[in-house]
Parts: C-alpha cells; sequence; structure tokens
C-alpha cells in the first residue's frame, strides 16, 4: 500500500480534547497526553489534576514563569492557575480512586476491543512502569487512550485480545491513533473517525480487531473544525 | 523539651544502622530530601530498604539511586521497576535487571495509600487499583457492593527523610506547592523522622497552627539547609 500521510501526535491529542466538557477535571499521562493541553478551547473550562497532588494547573511555564515547586506529572514546570490547590500525595490518589477525574488520558503499547489496555510492562523485560497508571484506569470516569495505530514493525497495536500484561481491564471508551477516532463498544472498535485520505478498508486492513463503522462515520475533525 | 535542631546532615544521620527501611518523598525532583540522602550515601549504612516512588533518574544529581548505586540498597518499594522510555536506564535498572537489588513494585495510589495506612494506624485496606492485573495475582479480593477490590497492607519505616519549607522549633511543617506529594504522609509514617529545612527554623508559635501540615510530634530531627555550595538547593 502506498505511504499515506498519517494524523500527528498533536492532531490525535487535539481530537481527544475536543471531547472534553465545560467542568471537567482531567488527568493527562506523562509523553504524548500532556498534548492535549495545547487545545484549548475558550468555551471550556477544565480542571487539570497532577498525580503529585496539584489540582488545577495551567499551561507550561517559559522560562521566566518558573517556580521550582510547581511541577505536574511529567516532573515539567507548569504555571498555576486561579483556584488551584494543593494537597498531599495520598489525598490526589483518593481524589483519584473516588471517581472525581471525568477523564484521564493515556498513552499505551496496545488496547483490545474489549476495552483492556497495557502500557506497563513488556515480558520478558524485568519489572514496569506503573506510576498512577493502574490507580487512573481502574477509577477515572473515563479512559481515553492516544497511541500510533501500528508498532514500528507494522503490527496492530488495536487488537482482539491484548498480548501484554494489562494495566486494567475493561474500561478504554475512546482511542485515537494516527489512523481515526475510534470508540470502544460492547460490540468492539467503532471507526468514528478516518485520517484524510484513508478508507474504512484501508484502516482495517492494518487493525487485527474487526472494526465497525458508526452510521454517521466522517473525517477526522482537526482544530479547526471543532 | 528535647532539642531537634542538628547543626549538619551528617549528625542527623549518624545513627541510622545496617538494614533499616527509610522513606524518601518527591516528585519531579521536587521535596526531595537531597541534602539526607547525600549524608546517609557518605555515612554508608548498607542492606537498606527504601521506600520511594522511584528508585532514582537518569541526572547526575543526589536521590535515592544515589545509594542503589553505592550498593547500600537490598530493596526498593516503588511504582517504576523499569524506565518509562529506553533512554532512560538508571543505575537501579541495571542492577535489578543484573538481581544486584530487590524490588516490589506498587501502583502510585495504593504506594501513598500504604504510607497513609501506616501513618494512621490502619491494619489493611481494599483498593480496586490493580484488579484484574498481574500485580494483584495471589492477594486476597473481595466485592463490596458489586465492585472488586484487593486488599492492601501497610507500610512501615524506621526513618523518614523529609524536606520542607518551613519549621518551627518543635517540628511543625509546612510544604510549598508540589513540594508536599508523599513529605507529610512519610513524616507520619515512619518511626524517626527527619527534615530538612529550606528556610530559617523559627520559634515554636511563629507558625499560624491553622496553617501546618504536619505536627511536631512526628518530627524528630531538623536541619537548617545552608546556602550553596554547602546545600544542594535543587
Amino acid at each position: 500500500m502506498a505511504e499515506k500521510p498519517r494524523l500527528s501526535r498533536q492532531a490525535m491529542c487535539d481530537r481527544l480534547a475536543m471531547e472534553f466538557q465545560d467542568g471537567w477535571i482531567v488527568n493527562l499521562g506523562v509523553g504524548m497526553p500532556t498534548l492535549c493541553s495545547n487545545y484549548v478551547d475558550p468555551t471550556k473550562s477544565l480542571v487539570f489534576h497532577s498525580e503529585n497532588g496539584v489540582i488545577g494547573y495551567g499551561p507550561l511555564a517559559k522560562p521566566e514563569e518558573v517556580d521550582r515547586h510547581l511541577v505536574n506529572a511529567g516532573g515539567q514546570n507548569v504555571t498555576a492557575v486561579p483556584g488551584m490547590a494543593i494537597v498531599h500525595h495520598a489525598d490526589s490518589f483518593a481524589l483519584i480512586r473516588k471517581g472525581m477525574l471525568d477523564v484521564t488520558v493515556m498513552g499505551a503499547y496496545e488496547v483490545a476491543e474489549n476495552g483492556d489496555f497495557a502500557n506497563w510492562r513488556i515480558p520478558p523485560r524485568k519489572g514496569g512502569g506503573i506510576g498512577g497508571a493502574m490507580d487512573l484506569a481502574a477509577c477515572a470516569k473515563r479512559v481515553f487512550i492516544a497511541l500510533e495505530h501500528a508498532t514500528r514493525e507494522g503490527k496492530s497495536r488495536l487488537l482482539k485480545r491484548c498480548t501484554l500484561p494489562v494495566t486494567a481491564p475493561g474500561v478504554v471508551k475512546l482511542v485515537a491513533t494516527d489512523l481515526g477516532l475510534f470508540a470502544v463498544t460492547p460490540q468492539g472498535f467503532q471507526l468514528r473517525e478516518y485520517a484524510p485520505g484513508w478508507t474504512p478498508e484501508e484502516i482495517q486492513e492494518l487493525t487485527e480487531a474487526r472494526l465497525s463503522i458508526a452510521d454517521d462515520l466522517r473525517e477526522f475533525r482537526r482544530r479547526d473544525q471543532a | 523539651m528535647q532539642n531537634k535542631i542538628y547543626q549538619t546532615f551528617d549528625e542527623a544521620v549518624a545513627d541510622v544502622p545496617d538494614g533499616s527501611v527509610f522513606m524518601s518523598p518527591g516528585f519531579g525532583g521536587v521535596g526531595l530530601p537531597r541534602n539526607l540522602l547525600a549524608a546517609l550515601n557518605r555515612q554508608g549504612a548498607k542492606n537498606l530498604t527504601g521506600i520511594s516512588n522511584n528508585a532514582g533518574t537518569v541526572d547526575a544529581k543526589v536521590d535515592v539511586g544515589t545509594l542503589v548505586a553505592a550498593g547500600q540498597v537490598k530493596k526498593m518499594v516503588c511504582a517504576f521497576t523499569a524506565p518509562t522510555h529506553p533512554s532512560q536506564v538508571t543505575p537501579f535498572v541495571r542492577m535489578y535487571n543484573n538481581n544486584e537489588v530487590d524490588a516490589e513494585l506498587v501502583p502510585q495510589g495504593t504506594l501513598a495509600e500504604r504510607i497513609r495506612a501506616a501513618a494512621s494506624g490502619i491494619g489493611a485496606f481494599y483498593t480496586p487499583a490493580s484488579v484484574g492485573t498481574e500485580l494483584a495475582a495471589g492477594k486476597e479480593h473481595r466485592e463490596i457492593n458489586g465492585r472488586m477490590y484487593v486488599l492492601e497492607y501497610p507500610l512501615h519505616a524506621d526513618y523518614a527523610f523529609i524536606r520542607a519549607w518551613k519549621a518551627d522549633t518543635f517540628g511543625n511543617l509546612q510544604f510549598r506547592l508540589a513540594q508536599r506529594n508523599f513529605n507529610p504522609i512519610m513524616a507520619m509514617a515512619a518511626r524517626i523522622t527527619i527534615v530538612e529545612v529550606e528556610n530559617d527554623i523559627v520559634a515554636a508559635g511563629d507558625l499560624d497552627p491553622d496553617q501546618i501540615h504536619v505536627s511536631g510530634v512526628y518530627v524528630d530531627r531538623l536541619v537548617r539547609i545552608p546556602p550553596p555550595p554547602d546545600g544542594i538547593w535543587d
């Protein structure tokens, strides 16, 4: 198949961020998901929560704005916004476990059509990097995943069943890849939006899991089409 | 009343014996007791068990990884035992892969709650985190109101090394912004709590009682961080 342009990471994260609703409490995972905060809809007011107990932080700090005591979950210096509050780590995760987060956005190695996903361990490598992912995945109201559609070797990351140890079973609601937007339904993955220039058949060909097609299938919405 | 103020970090950690269990807070490098860890590194205690969010980073700054790399730590209890990115292989990860240090991997919220359980006299608790994953295998499960939970036990420690913003002579502590992270719960969980303080230690009564994050009853030793280069500030 000829190489067609794929969606950028920023476009993927923009699209997930378009789903955020006014007043939502949002937790963005380290790495790609932090790009979601670059999508700003002035009609919506969001509360960004970070695992280290910062509730209500703002954009990344410019060099002259850096406060050495204020970082997000990735250790990046962020700015304070009016209404920010600080709690300790146990209270920060109490908030998570209570189900206060409207959405958590994470990266992943794999997502399965039953809503399982894997992002913490690659056997036979020893150990894993969990951080707060298991707490977030088990307890947030919604789990959104941003990931490349295929591995570097071209293997589908959207699977019938995860092959890697799962982070939480049956929790994923929405997935953005560089080929489109996919809802996880009781019937499995549903293609809702396709990357410009791609057909559903071409996307299916690169996907191990069986895709159903949304009735209102459309082209992937970009920042200026929200 | 007992004098809690020590002049040097070395004096404050001098009695930490081999085999101790210690807690080290810090997240994203903020609120991390680098001065006390550096002193413990100089002191040389061995066979330590460390409880911390991670086991050090790839930068050259002093952290728990400094003790691991020096062979002072036999086991880490933490939320990361593999790098989140291939470029982030720390001394701990290398040693863990070579079976030179042991580790228990714990989801971060469970880690925090296990510390709080130790700090608050709770015998165990049920959490939904990790249910359905290999980390919950072999643990006691219980369905409560239709939801499955896994039983987790407290994490106790002999020593907590703490980094605070302000303190008074009684040991009452205040933290600033994201510096707080694991500091309050670790300060309250350990048997002996040693604190490095970023500001001059004020007289008891000079901090507003309504603005205290950790009561001085939990705090045993305080050291004011000296200006650089003697003190480590970031």
